[in-house]
Formats: structure tokens, C-alpha cells, sequence
């Protein structure tokens, strides 16, 4: 394989990488909102309840 | 039921994909002029559809509140709209990397390329003013209507290569520039699980928007103490 087709090669794999990164990321970055809601949700409760208990 | 469904819809993309990427890899042959990044057609444009039907469920969410208020629209909106910038990115980054071989540049002020960018941008600015407006009413008012002002500039992203001159390739599913049977039934073929994962996407956020409303309502629950 020449120089030319190697780079072109490896070029491609940038590119894939690139789009599945991108669609990765933005996955990670749903989990984490989604703990976060999780998290915050669950804090409300509990102080709506303690409140509601007084 | 409707987890089974994503996870469902989820395992087809995947097996797509696997086969997808195997077939572009060996079955396919290079492209005579631009040997093997030609491949990332298979991505790059795609994942331009998957964006713009995003944008489009989005306008159509955005009319559909402004007619009737309800707050289902506005979070379908918003997914559509998230995840379609997702694809607009793998857009955008995939056709840097094409243009890096092929034109010994990384990006030039083109009209298909900048169009694309201001897109993006406007878009990108919806999500910043949803961030800006904490009234949930208020703020699905005025994200419906700059997501209604963005979309017209989807048609001129798309016509632009036509339009006006352009160092971006011309049209490859019809015209002169039309690409080879093979080469279109592999475009379309991995159009399908980038489409399924965008539904899968969507489906999610919009579940996580619905959580997002019961925060809100429990935090003015918590604050009318």
C-alpha cells in the first residue's frame, strides 16, 4: 500500500472514529443529566417530606 | 414495554452497522478518484439527513405548540433538536476530515459549508436560550418560535450546493454527479440504523424532558414551604 492510500486509510478511520465519538459523547452526557435529575429529584423529595413530617 | 422496544430497536441498529461497516470495508470497491475516504460518504451524509429530520420533527413540534400549549411538543421539540445537533456535529467533522485529503484543507468559507455552520450555530443558540428563560411556559414559547425561524435555513443549506458555486461536491443521489447502485444502496442502507439510533435518542431525552417538568414542579413544591 502506498503512502498515499495508507494516509487515506487511516484518514477514514479518523473520520469514523470522529462520528461514533461524537455520538458517544453525547450519550455520556444524557447518563450523566440523567443521574443528576436522579439526584436532585430524590433530595426534593425527601426535604418535601421532612417538611410535610414538621 | 417501551425500554424492550428501544433496547429492541437498538440491537437491529448495531447489527446494521456491524454489517454495514464490514460490506464498506471489503465489499465495497475505492472510489476510482478518491480511493478509501470516499467512505465516509457513507457517514457524512446520512448523518446530514438524520440532522435535518431532526430539525424538521422540530419545527413541526414547535408549530404544534404554539397551537395547542401542550408541553409534550415543546420536549419533543427540544429532543429532536439536541440530537439532530449531535448528527449536525458528526456532519460537520466528518467532512472536515473528507476535506483534509481531498482539498489539503481542513475548512474553507464555502456557501454549503458555512450555511451548514450557521445552521448549526442557530440551533445551537436554541439550546442556550432554553437555558436562559426559566419561566417553562415563556421558554417554550420563544424556543418554538426561534426554532421555527431556524429551520428556514435548512432549504438553503441543502439547495446551496445548487444554487450557488461550490467547491463542496455536487449532488451524488440524483443529477450528473450521481453516485453508482452500490455506492447509493450502502448510503441509504446505513441512513437506516443512523435513523434508528436517532429515534432510540430522541425517546430517551424526551423521558428525561418529562423528569426534567417533575423537578421543576417539585422544586416549586419545595420553595412554596
Amino acid at each position: 500500500m502506498g503512502d498515499a492510500a495508507a494516509r487515506n486509510f487511516q484518514y477514514l478511520a479518523y473520520g469514523l472514529i470522529a462520528v461514533w465519538a461524537i455520538l458517544a459523547v453525547y450519550v455520556l452526557t444524557l447518563v450523566s443529566r440523567e443521574r443528576r435529575i436522579e439526584r436532585e429529584i430524590e433530595g426534593l423529595k425527601r426535604m418535601v417530606e421532612d417538611r410535610e413530617g414538621k | 414495554m417501551r425500554e424492550k422496544i428501544l433496547y429492541g430497536l437498538g440491537a437491529i441498529a448495531a447489527l446494521l452497522l456491524a454489517r454495514n461497516i464490514w460490506v464498506m470495508l471489503t465489499g465495497l470497491p475505492d472510489e476510482a478518484f478518491q480511493g478509501a475516504i470516499f467512505r465516509i460518504i457513507f457517514f457524512h451524509v446520512p448523518a446530514a439527513f438524520t440532522c435535518f429530520l431532526c430539525f424538521f420533527v422540530s419545527l413541526i413540534a414547535s408549530i404544534s405548540y404554539l397551537k395547542t400549549g401542550r408541553m409534550q411538543w415543546d420536549s419533543l421539540a427540544v429532543s429532536a433538536t439536541e440530537v439532530g445537533l449531535a448528527f449536525g456535529a458528526a456532519n460537520l467533522i466528518s467532512g472536515m476530515i473528507w476535506a483534509r485529503i481531498i482539498w489539503g484543507i481542513w475548512w474553507t468559507w464555502d456557501w454549503r459549508l458555512t450555511s451548514m455552520l450557521v445552521c448549526w450555530l442557530l440551533y445551537a443558540g436554541y439550546l442556550v436560550l432554553r437555558r436562559a428563560v426559566e419561566e417553562p411556559a415563556q421558554r417554550a414559547r420563544l424556543s418554538a418560535v426561534l426554532s421555527i425561524l431556524s429551520f428556514t435555513v435548512v432549504p438553503f443549506v441543502f439547495f446551496s450546493i445548487k444554487w450557488f458555486r461550490t467547491q463542496h461536491p455536487q449532488p451524488v443521489l440524483y443529477g450528473e454527479g450521481r453516485m453508482e447502485a452500490g455506492y447509493r444502496a450502502m448510503l441509504y442502507g446505513n441512513w437506516l440504523p443512523l435513523l434508528l439510533i436517532a429515534v432510540i435518542l430522541v425517546a430517551v431525552r424526551m423521558q428525561q424532558e418529562k423528569r426534567l417538568r417533575e423537578l421543576d414542579a417539585l422544586r416549586r413544591e419545595a420553595h412554596a414551604f
